[in-house]
């Protein structure tokens, strides 16, 4: 395989993990942070920075530990608690590292990172990337795994960012009593979700992928 | 058999990594808490407003237990907190400058008339984005009490059209200035001054139009003024209250009406 089919490669997976795999919008992962801190844009973006980072730093650590230790053991059915047990410690450690050299990111993260911990995001895009190797180990290994957590984390910032404008928007509308709060959130996200169908098959046609 | 107990040696293996390389990062990475400032942050309100200029209280707290801010910039928490904080932290008390806020216009409906019958939304921040407002006056309060609802304190009222802060009860949090969508409200220094009470920065003839008692920046109150305390910058004069000494002479002078003294 030639370099430049590599990065085509590369592009397509990151912008189908964006677009048409949207973690939030079209697998319903991570729902807990997108109605529940979708309410300012700047908190929206510092959650997502947040889940970028973890997203990536967990796909890092997991894929080897499934690839070199799991695997050949035949310990595949402990994916899903292994996974919960490396993000909770990762989360964990980055915090620890954070408060030691970085306070000013770990002040403007603040809650959010030990948030992600139980982050359903996170964990998927792991277990997700593990499923793509299984099933293709020719085309799909770790970098095209890093590249796919990165599209998921950018995927995320995307749909908070689209939802705090629309949450902006809905304070200043005549919302019928009964819709008021969590009901017309709820109606909004579903119809985003439904507008982000429009993506698909865009970033194949888009990059002449059959 | 054998697979089982292996499972259970993996997942235990790695559990114990994991909680071993925590407890060391957390013994090697260990970052003192500074009690200072825990006990600071206990003394201090809790509002979180802002006012300080520092992000929450527990960010002013830090800045104190370093020594890198002044004891006198918590505003809701006024002259018995500064106190307190002082016993803590030793050194001098600063002179604390009790502060209120203000909202420089009185357009009220004697003065001014609405441009439109608006009949949206009743809050200043969906007025404000339709069509440039209701008011004829394109900096003047717009009177739904966006400012009185988020006030914690009952100080902003809703009179005749404007927004009206009382000193007595204004902690000065800041909260109001950061409500207002037109940016009406400032925070002025408790002391006999004189105040310009109207914001807006239109050329004179426009401003003249729009309502009695607005600045059209004619320059008077500059020329009268004995101390140099007043400055018109874009058509609106300002009174620096560092320097006023409430002589009263701008008050006199100004054609308009839009000079008051502080009450």
């Amino acid at each position: 395989m030639s370099a430049g089919l590599v990065i085509k490669g590369l592009v397509a997976i990151f912008l189908t993990a964006i677009l048409n795999d949207n973690y939030i919008l079209s697998k319903f992962l991570g729902i807990c942070p997108f109605l529940g801190v979708s309410k300012k844009l700047n908190t929206a973006v510092g959650m997502s920075a947040a889940v970028i980072f973890v997203m990536l730093l967990a796909t890092a650590v997991t894929w080897p530990i499934f690839m070199y230790i799991l695997l050949p053991l035949g310990l595949e059915y402990l994916e899903t608690v292994v996974f919960i047990l490396i993000i909770a410690f990762l989360v964990q450690l980055v915090e620890i590292v954070m408060k030691k050299y970085m306070p000013p990111l770990y002040n403007s993260l603040g809650v959010y990172l030990p948030l992600i911990t139980t982050n359903c995001a996170v964990l998927g895009v792991a277990m997700n990337v593990i499923t793509s190797t299984l099933d293709d180990p020719a085309s799909f290994g770790y970098l095209e795994s890093l590249v796919n957590a990165f599209g998921a984390g950018i995927g995320f910032l995307v749909a908070m960012v689209l939802f705090a404008g629309i949450r902006g928007k809905l304070e200043t509308c005549d919302i019928p009593k009964t819709l008021k709060g969590l009901p017309i959130t709820l109606v909004a996200a579903s119809l985003l979700a439904v507008s982000f169908i429009a993506f698909s098959g865009v970033v194949n046609g888009m990059l002449g992928i059959s | 058999m054998n697979a089982f107990i292996f499972a259970i040696i993996i997942v235990a293996a790695i559990g114990i990594i994991a909680g071993l390389i925590l407890a060391i990062a957390s013994i090697v990475m260990h970052v003192p808490v500074d009690e200072k400032a825990a006990e600071i942050e206990e003394i201090l309100p809790s509002a979180n407003c802002g006012a300080c200029g520092f992000s929450g209280c527990a960010g002013y707290a830090a800045a104190l237990a370093k020594g890198e801010a002044e004891p006198n910039l918590c505003s809701p928490g006024g002259a018995e907190v500064m106190e307190k904080i002082v016993a803590i932290t030793g050194g001098s008390a600063a002179a604390m400058e009790k502060k209120t806020a203000m909202v420089m216009c009185m357009g009220t409906l004697d003065h001014t008339s609405p441009r439109v019958n608006y009949e949206g939304i009743q809050t200043c921040a969906a007025a404000a984005q339709t069509s440039g407002g209701n008011t004829s006056c394109s900096y003047g309060c717009l009177g739904f009490g966006d400012c009185a609802s988020v006030c914690d304190h009952d100080a902003i009222e809703i009179c005749n059209g404007v927004a009206r802060v009382r000193p007595t009860f204004c902690v000065a949090c800041t909260m109001c200035v950061k409500e207002c969508p037109r940016a009406l409200i400032k925070m002025i220094p408790v002391k006999e001054q004189a105040v310009v009470r109207c914001s807006n920065c239109d050329k004179g003839a426009t401003a003249n139009k729009v309502c009695k008692v607005s600045c059209i920046g004619c320059m008077k109150c500059v020329k009268a003024c004995e101390f140099d305390a007043i400055k018109v910058t874009n058509f609106n004069a300002t009174v620096d209250p560092a320097k006023c000494t409430n002589c009263g002479k701008c008050i006199e002078v100004c054609p308009k009406h839009c000079i008051t003294p502080f009450d």
